[in-house]
């Protein structure tokens, strides 16, 4: 399938620099970590065509990246907001009060735990131990974690994202993709 | 106060850096080791009697000496940066804190197992301690430290980090091999052992980032020494990554040995039970390990003080004692109900199976939703030897351990705390009512 989707040329350095790590043949290996780059250059998420497209970059079958994709929770597989906000759920963040404080998030964005809000600026997700229960309530935003939450925290975490966040963001923080 | 050896610099301004890394003695044990013939640096390690901190603590040294030399196939020294188990910080607080510990132990190690090219597999979420690796790894290559011929030894060594993108299953060893393959993370059949046919079938040794962090400390100070810190078979130190409702949350390194009463208790570490509650439980080297009610954890069932040691921890074995594990210390005031926990447990394994295995996959399902029924205020008495009967059937019938891992946490619950399953049964209307929970606990 044709597409019209390309790396930057600052991430298509960086891709050849990743593949040359593993031995040759061998190159499927660079498949996670050039996933984690279509996420960041293609807004937030895999399309299929991303996926296509990285595909042909690992002389790999689709199939192949498609069964990787679905694999790993941090691949999302459908459009997201400008901010995912992850928050852990799991049981020392749990013992620590997360359930109120993803509640408390559903009811101030009007979302619930997966879904986004309608002007494209939030996706709430819960995620599993982020290791940093020794902060607990946390929630991880990009490279960012916000640690020791609390709902007044949380409040101008997201005053802050809202006034500031043109570009989304993703993992892959951008600053690292140019050379 | 015990000896600091992984910590001991880890608040110096800088320590980040190369250089200030180096001035503090940094490097040492490389130049150390590129003196010696590798399986004199294998030796040392045994003599030291470092065990894996990832979670098994299975001894380095003779996981070691278990690589195949004969193969025509190069080796490689994997470092397993994944760590995902609820309740352990301690290798990402390591990581980015004191990058370049890491590396001097992959280098030291790489050298032991004649490996010439390294990884550190480590999980997605902490990309950001990814790119404080790189940086690190780019010094270290600028100090001659990598690359071919370092410090003019004829030792040749790359390293590079990998990211993981989300999946506890890729802390398995073989599950991470294969997702350092660029597959699903799906836990190999075993044997063949990683050290026979590892990655990219190569044989392959793979440690948990503390471990490699030790090695240094054990080639500078020498196996013996090494292992006079510690207990009996736990010697050395080691990271404990204490949380849930303590005075003092946070990383600590002890001294194998210490009495479990000072750790729980002390001000220099975890300062006790917050907010003047009681003891209740404890889950003490991350989610996996049997639970365990205040007393048997405080006293083993012959009476004696616990101490924090493989050993010690599991004194009593799984009726009375639990395990070290990877150091995950998640601690419960009365204020928790031990059957909702759980369920969040058991929601975390469901979640986390790879698949491969039905006793895992259904059997992880099942008790999801028998514990679910039972804190929804539908549950029967038979669900409980229904939960006891599903878990049996899980563990030692899978592929990799997380089958374990998932049923552990449901006997030992059952077994300590059958009277709180029982309650919430027998209790069912109430139960329904959001505050039960709470009273039932307070009374
Ligand atoms: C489900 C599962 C998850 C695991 N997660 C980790 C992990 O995050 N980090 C780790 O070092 N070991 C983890 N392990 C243990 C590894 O399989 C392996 O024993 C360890 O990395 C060996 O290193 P060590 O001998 O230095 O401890 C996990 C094991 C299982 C079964
Ligand atoms: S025990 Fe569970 S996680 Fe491990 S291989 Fe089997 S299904 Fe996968
Ligand atoms: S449980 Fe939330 S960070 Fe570990």
């Amino acid at each position: 399938m044709p597409s019209n989707l390309k790396f930057s040329d600052d991430a298509l350095a960086l891709v050849h620099k990743i593949i040359k790590r593993y031995p040759e043949g061998k190159q499927k290996s660079a498949l996670l970590p050039l996933l984690h780059l279509a996420q960041a250059e293609f807004g937030g998420w895999l399309s299929p065509e991303a996926m296509d497209y990285v595909a042909s970059l690992l002389n790999i079958l689709p199939v192949e990246v498609y069964e990787v994709a679905t694999f790993y929770s941090m691949y999302n597989m459908k459009p997201v907001g400008k901010c995912v906000l992850e928050v852990c759920r799991t049981g020392p963040c749990w013992l620590m009060g997360a359930e109120d404080i993803v509640a408390y998030m559903e009811k101030k964005l009007n979302i619930k735990a997966g879904e986004t809000t309608a002007d494209g600026m939030f996706t709430l997700k819960t995620v599993e131990c982020l290791a940093a229960c020794g902060t607990a309530p946390v929630m991880q935003v990009g490279e960012t974690y916000h640690e020791n939450l609390t709902c007044e925290k949380v409040d101008s975490i997201l005053n802050d994202y809202r006034a500031n966040v043109k570009e989304p963001i993703s993992h892959f923080a951008k600053k690292h993709i140019k050379g | 106060m015990g000896k600091k050896l992984l910590l001991q610099h880890i608040n110096v301004p800088g320590i980040e850096t190369y250089s200030v890394y180096r001035e503090k003695g940094g490097y040492a044990s490389v130049e150390k080791a590129l003196k010696m013939k590798p399986d004199d640096v294998v030796e040392e390690v045994k003599k030291s009697g470092l065990r894996g901190r990832g979670g098994a603590g299975f001894p380095t040294g003779m996981k070691w000496s278990f690589i195949d030399k004969k193969t025509p196939n190069p080796h490689y020294l994997v470092c397993n940066a994944d760590e995902s188990e609820p309740g352990t910080f301690k290798d990402r607080y390591l990581m980015q804190k004191l990058p370049h510990a890491l590396v001097e132990g992959m280098i030291v190690s790489s050298f032991a197992l004649d490996a010439h090219t390294a990884y550190i597999y480590i999980r997605g979420e902490l990309l950001y301690v990814y790119h404080i690796l790189e940086k690190a790894i780019a010094e270290a290559y600028e100090a001659g430290w990598l690359g071919k011929n370092i410090q003019g030894s004829g030792f040749d060594l790359d390293l590079y980090v990998h990211p993981g993108a989300g999946a506890y299953i890729c802390g398995e060893e073989t599950g991470l091999i294969e997702s350092l393959e660029g597959k699903r993370g799906n836990p190999r059949m075993k044997p063949p052992f990683p050290a026979i046919q590892g990655l990219w079938m190569c044989p392959t040794v793979v440690n948990n980032v503390e471990t490699i962090a030790a090695v240094p400390h054990v080639l500078n100070m020498g196996g013996e020494e090494y292992a006079k810190i510690g207990v009996g078979k736990s010697t050395g130190t080691k990271l404990i990554s204490a949380c849930g409702h303590i005075k003092k949350p946070g990383v600590y390194e002890i001294d194998l040995g210490l009495p479990v009463q000072e750790f729980l208790y002390s001000d220099e570490y975890c300062g006790g039970i917050r907010n003047d509650k009681k003891f209740k439980a404890i889950v003490a080297g991350g989610s996996s390990v049997p639970i365990l009610p205040a007393e048997l954890f405080l006293t083993t069932a012959k009476g004696e003080p616990r101490l924090m040691s493989y050993e010690s921890l599991s004194d009593g074995g799984f009726a009375t004692g639990t395990m070290l594990g990877s150091g995950g210390f998640i601690v419960m005031d009365d204020s928790v109900s031990v059957v909702k926990n759980l369920y969040n447990f058991t929601r975390f394994y469901h979640h986390e199976s790879c698949g491969q295995c039905s006793p895992c996959r259904e059997g992880t399902g099942w008790m999801e939703k028998v514990l679910h029924k039972i804190i929804d205020g539908h549950g029967k008495m038979s669900d409980i030897d229904l939960l006891w009967d599903v878990q049996a059937k899980i563990e030692g019938r899978t592929i990799c351990p997380l089958g374990d891992a998932a049923a552990w946490p449901v006997a030992s619950a059952i077994r300590h705390f059958r009277k709180e399953f029982e309650e919430l049964i027998q209790n069912q209307e109430k139960v329904k009512s959001v505050n039960y929970l709470q009273e039932l606990i307070e009374a």
